[in-house]
Order: C-alpha cells, then sequence, then structure tokens
C-alpha cells in the first residue's frame, strides 16, 4: 500500500516536472521561431543565412564567447545600431550597424535565435531582460 | 478513358514546354533598343541592326586610376552599382558578387564594375578600404567612383534606376541588378543580385558568353 502511495506521488511530481519543462520549451520555440524570420527579414541580408558575416566588413555572429562575455549588451546593439569597432573571433571591425525598428518582444526573440543558432547555445532571452537591458544602454 | 488520354497529353506537353531548348539556352539574348541600318556593300543593300551599347564613361577605382570605356575594350564585365555605407541589400549583393569573382579569378578577359552611387562618401580612399575589407586585389574588380549626375546617367544605360531619397535606409534607392556586358558593350542580361540562384545563373551565362563565337557576334 505504502509504495503505491509513494510510487503515485513519485508519478505526479514527473508529470509536474515534465510538463513544466514542455512549457518552458514550448516558450523558448515560439520565440525562436518568430525570431528565425526576423533574422530573416531584419539581419540576414548583413550577417548572412549561417551568421557568417562577410569578409572583413560584417562581423560574424558564430563568436559564442563574444555573444556570452557581451549578452547584456546585445540588446542596445539591435536597438540602437553599434558605432563602435568590435572585435569577433579575433578579427577587428569598424563598419557601422544601424539601429533596428524592432520592438523590445522582438529583440527578445530575434537574440534568442542568434543565440541558439550557428553553433551558439545559449538558451531564451526572454522579454523581461531585454526590458531591464535596455534601460541601462551606454 | 479518352479524357485520361487528353489529360495526359496536355501535362505531356507542359512538361516538355518547360525544359530549357538546347538551342535557346546557348545563345544569350541582346536587351535594349535596336536599330536596322542600311547601306551599300558592293553595290547591294544590307541592312544590320545596331544593339544599344554602354556609352563612354570615366571614372576612378580604388586605386585612384582612371577608369574609362576603352578600360573594359576586349572584356566582358559585370556592373552593378552600391554604396559603401549601404545598409540594405549591398552587403548581400556584393556577398553574392564575391562568389563571381570567385569563380573567374583566374579567368582573362573578365571584369567587374562597381559604381559607387553615393560618391561624396565614398572617395578612392573609403573604397581602398572597402576593396580590402571584402578581401579583393589586383584589376579583376574595380569600386569606381565619380560624377554623381554621370553615375545616375549611366545607370539607365545598364537599365538599372538609381536614386537619391531621404527616406530610404541609407538615403538611397536602387535596384539590385548584376547588368552582364559582351565584349561588344551590349547588354546580354540582368540578375537580381540579392537571389543566390540567380547569380548561379549569371555564372553559367559568363561561361556561355565566353564560349560565344567571335565571328557571329560581330556587328
Amino acid at each position: 500500500m505504502k509504495t503505491k502511495i509513494i510510487a503515485c506521488l513519485l508519478g505526479l511530481v514527473a508529470i509536474l516536472v515534465y510538463s513544466c519543462q514542455s512549457e518552458q520549451e514550448l516558450e523558448f520555440m515560439r520565440y525562436y521561431t518568430t525570431g528565425q524570420e526576423l533574422y530573416k527579414t531584419n539581419c540576414q541580408n548583413c550577417h548572412g543565412a549561417q551568421g557568417e558575416g562577410l569578409a572583413a566588413l560584417i562581423p560574424p555572429l558564430t563568436d559564442s564567447s563574444y555573444l556570452r562575455k557581451n549578452k547584456q549588451q546585445l540588446a542596445c546593439y539591435v536597438y540602437n545600431g553599434l558605432k563602435l569597432p568590435i572585435i569577433v573571433n579575433g578579427k577587428a571591425y569598424s563598419g557601422q550597424m544601424p539601429a533596428s525598428s524592432l520592438a523590445p518582444i522582438q529583440i527578445a526573440q530575434v537574440l534568442t535565435y542568434v543565440e541558439n543558432s550557428f553553433g551558439n547555445k545559449m538558451g531564451l532571452h526572454d522579454v523581461n531582460a531585454v526590458n531591464t537591458e535596455l534601460t541601462k544602454c551606454e | 478513358m479518352k479524357k485520361h488520354i487528353l489529360i495526359g497529353l496536355g501535362l505531356l506537353s507542359l512538361l516538355s514546354a518547360c525544359r530549357p531548348d538546347d538551342k535557346v539556352g546557348t545563345v544569350l539574348p541582346i536587351y535594349g533598343n535596336r536599330e536596322p541600318v542600311t547601306r551599300m556593300v558592293n553595290g547591294k543593300e544590307v541592312t544590320d541592326t545596331v544593339y544599344q551599347t554602354i556609352p563612354d564613361f570615366k571614372f576612378v577605382n580604388q586605386y585612384g586610376k582612371e577608369v574609362t570605356r576603352r578600360s573594359v575594350d576586349g572584356n566582358i564585365y559585370v556592373a552593378d552599382f552600391f554604396f559603401t555605407s549601404c545598409p540594405s541589400i549591398c552587403p548581400v549583393m556584393h556577398r553574392n558578387m564575391l562568389k563571381v569573382y570567385d569563380a573567374f579569378k583566374s579567368s582573362n578577359n573578365f571584369k567587374i564594375l562597381s559604381y559607387s552611387i553615393d560618391p561624396k562618401h565614398d572617395s578612392v580612399a573609403v573604397l581602398k578600404k572597402y576593396a580590402d575589407n571584402l578581401g579583393i586585389s589586383g584589376d579583376r574588380w574595380w569600386l569606381l567612383q565619380g560624377d554623381k549626375a554621370a553615375t545616375y546617367d549611366l545607370a539607365k544605360s545598364y537599365l538599372v534606376a538609381v536614386m537619391e531619397d531621404n527616406k530610404a535606409p541609407g538615403g538611397y534607392v536602387h535596384q539590385g541588378y548584376f547588368v552582364l556586358i559582351d565584349k561588344q558593350k551590349r547588354i546580354r542580361g540582368s540578375y537580381d543580385g540579392t537571389q543566390p540562384e540567380q547569380v548561379d545563373k549569371l555564372i553559367a551565362d559568363i561561361k556561355i558568353l565566353q564560349n560565344e563565337p567571335q565571328n557571329s557576334i560581330a556587328q
């Protein structure tokens, strides 16, 4: 009897944990797929379909360590554009990125896409984080 | 049953219509205006077709050297219009143009001419830096700078529309066409430089043009 109850409880916990995860996963997939469309229309011309960039003119989006290190600034870069020279994959890029007219939720979606494509795996970049980051733009 | 055969025949004719005709595939069309010119040869009246050609121009390339219509004499070339600070279609155009550059790197008598539509910003130094960053060198691909009005006029000769527009990203609207010019300076093809599959067709068409017998294209 006791074992049955324990088994039931364990099962319940497992179901809870599982449904929780899948809800998170669903949220991630929603961000990711919308982000993919936004990437195609707003970013791909310059950064390329594989995030490969363009020679020494436009930086690639494949440098995971750069993205991790500057994660708090990425929303600002997308929102305001980028004028300062940066170093990606050990190469200097001095071109300018234009500002975008994306809303915070769209920035979150496109960042989720970029941060989980082209060899990057950084998980969900949600809209609350983006809103906070946008208040601290340099 | 009869109906089925009819539908089948209809489908078959459609299929054969879609198949590229070998004869048409090996000769590229000639675009632009044309006019018949009649003259006397050995007492006989002969009518020739005179095709539109690219008019004379005078520009400066990324090395500061003068480039005119004569500089491309005897060359097949591809022309496009761009500007270095272009945030919209230019990057994807030149990503695709690099494919053309790489495909014909070791070809003789082939050039790429990219005319800047923003000569005020795109000085020789700016164009040289752009070329370096793009990873191009030598005289295969020239980035050209010249008089603004002359550039816009020349664009029309290439059948490309270029316009200044404050509302457009970067301040200009322009079409992303790659225009294929033969050794007689006639337009033989126009390709959307933002579409990779169109650029593949351009590369194939350049090879067709390179193999075109000289006597059939002499005017």
